[in-house]
Parts: structure tokens; C-alpha cells; sequence
């Protein structure tokens, strides 16, 4: 739908628009689905920059931990298991808030099993393969759970793991901006002994840092941040990886008091862009948001590393 | 700062290694430590002797199996981490994660246990850490990255960040394991210094034998069958540097304060 720019400022000052449905798509749609967007870009952004710092790691981020599965096994199994589990929940599934409650807490139980496996299991390869093995089981499970579905609930299932930044009513915004805040106010939090941590624990110990209360808020604002969004706008692949090193490679610094507003602010804009693709101007269609994200992003940060040769975290 | 304490790490009967649900692993024990403010103890011994296992149970790092440190008189499981960062700053053997921290940052780091939630850099703050600068003659890099860096520049650097923190003690594992002859010196130079005119505290392991004997007021051997600790001029004159190593191959001479290969 073609709306002069004019009326679109008019819309949104409250003016006088020429056609009143014009007004409607903006207000009720169009400006929903951007602040939606911006709070999904700037979220998984950070999440995926605590991952990485947490565990040193330039590879981790929200999908290659399993959170995203873990909040997709949720999803699944309420949409999915639906059947099995009786009708009570069946007709709960299928609101939005439904599917939050049940991404959130998918995230969190397989972040706190990474984690856990973390304590054990010093060497961050490994728990980086611990957490992709976590994806595939999730995965599987899944998999298992599609066999045995009805084609409708599978395809409410497809259509919600495609990613989406539409279909948000201005209650579900407003729930997803106050998650969205009390994560990232968590954030504020942890700038100072994240600085440390990358030095490794030893050295931040030494600084005086508590690692264990570190570790444990970046988890509870990563699996907060990544659960919520999820939910609420499907697993969006490649923001949470690699805005964090667009921002570090553009800004060519480690200090998270500059990275985490960089990375927030970054992340908004980059999804802003990738949501603008998605709506093919002047077109009727709308593509998948989760595949506009890869197809533009991955090229990107391919041609950055090959620029610069070597990424830092 | 001017330290009157005359003990300010002392240990009885330690014992260090590593304890798990099914085993015990003791690695040395009957540990018995007393060392004076404004001193460099160099800790000599083999490799898997155990010298990175007892800096780390000295600094918290892991627990200790059996017997009592105190660090200015407190047990050392009394003062919480936060205190600790007060008292012993760190130069790790460990290597740093890749990230594009510059010198100033990572030095300024050394500040976190005084700046506030934040991280926020009083002009107190900036003193101190501009003083680290010049007392490790670094200036040159303060705006360099750290990967930029050769590793006698990062091991000063390193330093740099403990001197930033501002503790009465410092602990340095192995500071010089990758560093050639002239930067090696240069490093136990610096300690020496560090140590005489600022009245450090200053507790390095090294292989660096020789310097040691050259340098150090105080040794920490560990053999074995025993760990001696004791003024340089004593250990060397009652033998117990002689029996460092158990070998052959390289025997101590005392008029060159030196170990030499033996001629068949």
C-alpha cells in the first residue's frame, strides 16, 4: 500500500489525512510494527554482545547457545503438543500471550542448562558445542512433535518461526517495551565488571568482580530479552550474532560503555532496514523477516571480515 | 602507600592441591610462609612442582586443603573479593581473550575496585593510573590496542594495570615466560624497583634462576620432598639451592652464584 510521505507526517501529528484508512494503516499497523522493530533489533542485539562477552567467544549469540530453540520448543509445544495436552490449553495457545509465557520459558531452561554445563565444563569450545547439541535436541523434539500434528497447527507453527514483526496489538507492545526495559536496565548494571570479564574471570576476580552474580544477570536479561522477543515476533536468525560485530568493527572499541548503546542503537536501525526490504516498497507483498535478516546481513559481515581480517570481542 | 604491617602474608602448615568428590590431590604440603612489606620473593622449581598451584591458593584463586593463610593478619577466607582486590593485584600466565581494548583502558581496569557502579574515573583515578604509566615508562602506547602489542610491551602493560589497582602486594605467575633476555631483565628490574622504592610486596614465580639469585631478597624453593623459604644469601650458603634441582646434568656454583653444566 503507496502512502505519500506527506500524509504519512500528517497521520502521525494527528493532521488531517486525505483518506481516513490511510491514517488507520499508519497508527494501527505501520507504527506498531515499527517500535516492534526496533525493540526486537536493539534486544537480540545486546543478547547476543552478553553472550559473546560472557563466554569470550565471537561465535555465541542467542541461536548457536539454543536459546532460540529452547523459546521455539516452547512455542512448539504449546501450539504443537496442544492436543495432547487437552483442550484447556488448546484454546490459550493460540493468543500471542500464550506463546510468551511458554518461548520465555523455553529460553530459560535450556540457557540454564548450557549454563549449567558451563560450571562443569571450563573449556568455551565445548560449551559452545554443548549448546548447538541442545539446538538439534530441541530440534528433534520439534520434529517429532510435527510428525504427530494436524496440518493447521503446523502451519500456525511455520508461520510463527518465519519471524514476524507485524500482527502486534498495542497491549502486546506495551508488555514487550516493559520486558524490554527491566532487561536492559539489568544491563546497566553489568557495564563495569563486563569491561573486567574481558580479561577472563581470573582477572576479574581479581579486580573484585562477584562472577557468579555477572554471569548470573546476563543470563536472566539474555534469556528475558531473547524469550519475549521470540514470542512475540518468531526466531529471528543472524541480528543477535552479527550486529554485535558490525557495531565492534565500526566502532573499533571493547569498552561496553560505548558498545551496549552502539550495539542497541545499531541493531534498531538494522532491523528497521531489513523490516523496510520485507514490506518490498510500493508492493503488495510481504516477505519473511527471518529470511531478509540472512540474506542481507550474512554478506555483510563476510565482506567486513574479509576487510579486516580478524574479529575482536 | 606506606605499609607498617612487618607480616604481610603468612601461612602455617598449608597444604595446596585439588580436592574433588572421589580424591584428595595433594600437591605440596607443611607450606610454612612469613614474608615482610617491600620485598621481591622469586618462587623457584621445576616445572609441575606446583608454583602456580600455591600462587593460586595464596590469591584466592582456589581453595587451600589444609592450613591457615592471613594477608595482614585476616584469615584469608574472611575478606571477601572485593577487599582481596585491595590488597593483591594480579599479572596472570594465562593469555588475555582477543578484544580491542586499548593500554589505557586495560590498565584503567585496575581501578574498578575503587570507582563506583559505573565505572566512573575520579581525577584521583586518573593520578594513579597516569603514575602506573610512568613508573612502567609505557606512555609511548597509551593509545595503542592491546593486540597490537609485542609481549614484553603486554607484560608491562600488564603490570601497568596491577600498579593501577594499587595494592600493598603483587602477584606475578611466570611474567617473563615468553620474553627474550633483554626484556626478562628489564621486567625483574622494573619488580626490583617496584619493590624498593614503592615498597611493594612483590611474589613472582619464574625459571628465571639465575636473576632470581641476583635479585630477589627472599626465595621460595619447592623440591619434591620440600618447600624451604628463606633470605637469598642464607639459602644459597646452607646448600638448599643446590638441591633445587636432582640431577646430573647441572650442578650450583657458589662464587658465581650460578648454575653450571657439569663436565664429564
Amino acid at each position: 500500500m503507496y502512502i505519500p510521505l506527506k500524509q504519512i507526517f500528517l497521520s502521525l501529528l494527528d493532521g488531517s489525512v486525505e483518506k481516513e484508512s490511510w491514517k488507520a494503516i499508519i497508527l494501527n499497523y505501520r507504527l506498531p510494527k515499527a517500535i516492534t522493530a526496533i525493540i526486537v533489533g536493539s534486544g537480540l542485539s545486546i543478547s547476543g554482545l552478553l553472550m559473546q562477552t560472557l563466554f569470550r567467544n565471537p561465535l555465541a549469540g542467542p541461536f548457536v547457545l539454543g536459546i532460540s530453540s529452547g523459546a521455539s520448543l516452547g512455542v512448539a509445544i504449546l501450539i504443537l503438543g496442544a492436543s495432547f495436552l487437552g483442550a484447556n490449553i488448546t484454546a490459550y495457545a493460540f493468543t500471542n500471550w500464550g506463546q510468551a509465557v511458554a518461548a520465555s520459558l523455553g529460553a530459560f531452561l535450556v540457557l540454564s542448562a548450557v549454563m549449567l554445563a558451563a560450571i562443569k565444563v571450563r573449556n568455551t569450545m565445548s560449551i559452545l558445542i554443548i549448546g548447538l547439541m541442545f539446538g538439534s535436541l530441541t530440534a528433534a523434539v520439534i520434529s517429532v512433535l510435527a510428525y504427530f500434528s494436524s496440518a493447521n497447527q503446523l502451519q500456525q507453527y511455520l508461520f510463527w518461526s518465519f519471524g514476524s514483526l507485524g500482527n502486534l496489538s498495542w497491549n502486546e507492545i506495551s508488555a514487550l517495551s516493559v520486558t524490554f526495559f527491566i532487561g536492559i536496565s539489568l544491563v546497566v548494571f553489568i557495564v563495569k565488571p563486563l569491561n573486567s570479564m574481558l580479561l577472563g574471570e581470573n582477572y576479574a576476580k581479581s579486580m573484585g568482580v562477584n562472577v557468579k552474580r555477572t554471569r548470573n544477570i546476563t543470563l536472566i536479561s539474555t534469556s528475558l530479552l531473547t524469550g519475549v522477543i521470540t514470542a512475540f515476533s518468531g526466531p529471528i536468525a543472524f541480528i543477535g550474532l552479527a550486529v554485535p560485530h558490525l557495531t565492534k568493527l565500526l566502532f573499533n572499541t571493547s569498552n561496553h560503555k560505548i558498545l551496549i548503546p552502539a550495539v542497541a542503537i545499531s541493531g534498531a536501525i538494522i532491523m528497521l532496514i531489513c523490516d523496510s526490504i520485507a514490506q518490498l516498497p510500493n508492493s503488495e507483498y510481504t516477505l519473511p523477516i527471518n529470511a531478509i535478516t540472512s540474506l542481507f546481513g550474512a554478506p555483510i559481515i563476510i565482506w567486513l571480515l574479509v576487510r579486516k581480517r580478524k574479529i575482536y570481542y | 602507600m606506606k605499609l607498617t604491617n612487618k607480616h604481610i602474608i603468612k601461612t602455617t602448615n598449608l597444604s595446596i592441591g585439588y580436592a574433588s568428590k572421589k580424591e584428595v590431590k595433594t600437591i605440596a604440603s607443611n607450606l610454612n610462609i612469613d614474608i615482610n612489606a617491600g620485598n621481591l620473593v622469586c618462587l623457584l622449581g621445576e616445572n609441575g612442582i606446583g608454583k602456580s598451584t600455591l600462587l593460586r591458593t595464596l590469591t584466592k584463586v582456589q581453595p587451600s586443603l589444609n592450613g591457615e593463610i592471613f594477608i595482614n593478619s585476616n584469615k584469608l577466607e574472611t575478606i571477601n573479593y572485593t577487599k582481596f582486590s585491595k590488597m593483591v593485584s594480579l599479572v596472570l600466565t594465562e593469555r588475555l581473550p582477543d578484544s580491542s581494548l586499548t593500554v589505557f583502558e586495560l590498565v584503567a581496569l585496575g581501578r574498578q575496585p575503587y570507582t563506583n557502579w559505573i565505572g566512573y574515573l575520579t581525577t584521583e583515578d586518573l593520578q594513579i593510573i597516569e603514575s602506573a604509566f610512568e613508573k612502567t615508562a609505557i606512555k609511548h602506547l597509551i593509545n595503542s590496542k592491546c593486540y597490537e602489542l609485542s609481549d614484553g610491551q603486554l607484560q608491562k602493560v600488564l603490570i601497568a594495570r596491577a600498579l593501577a589497582q594499587n595494592t600493598p602486594m603483587i602477584v606475578l605467575d611466570e611474567p617473563t615466560a615468553h620474553l627474550d633476555i633483554h626484556h626478562t631483565i628489564e621486567t625483574f628490574t622494573l619488580l626490583k624497583k617496584l619493590a624498593k622504592d614503592f615498597n611493594k610486596t612483590i611474589i613472582v614465580s619464574t625459571h628465571e634462576i639465575n636473576l632470581a639469585l641476583q635479585l630477589a631478597d627472599e626465595l621460595w624453593l619447592m623440591t619434591p620432598t620440600q618447600f624451604v623459604a628463606g633470605k637469598t644469601e642464607t639459602l644459597i650458603s646452607n646448600n638448599s639451592v643446590q638441591q633445587l634441582f636432582d640431577s646430573d646434568l647441572i650442578s650450583f656454583n657458589k662464587t658465581l652464584k650460578q648454575f653450571t653444566i657439569n663436565n664429564s
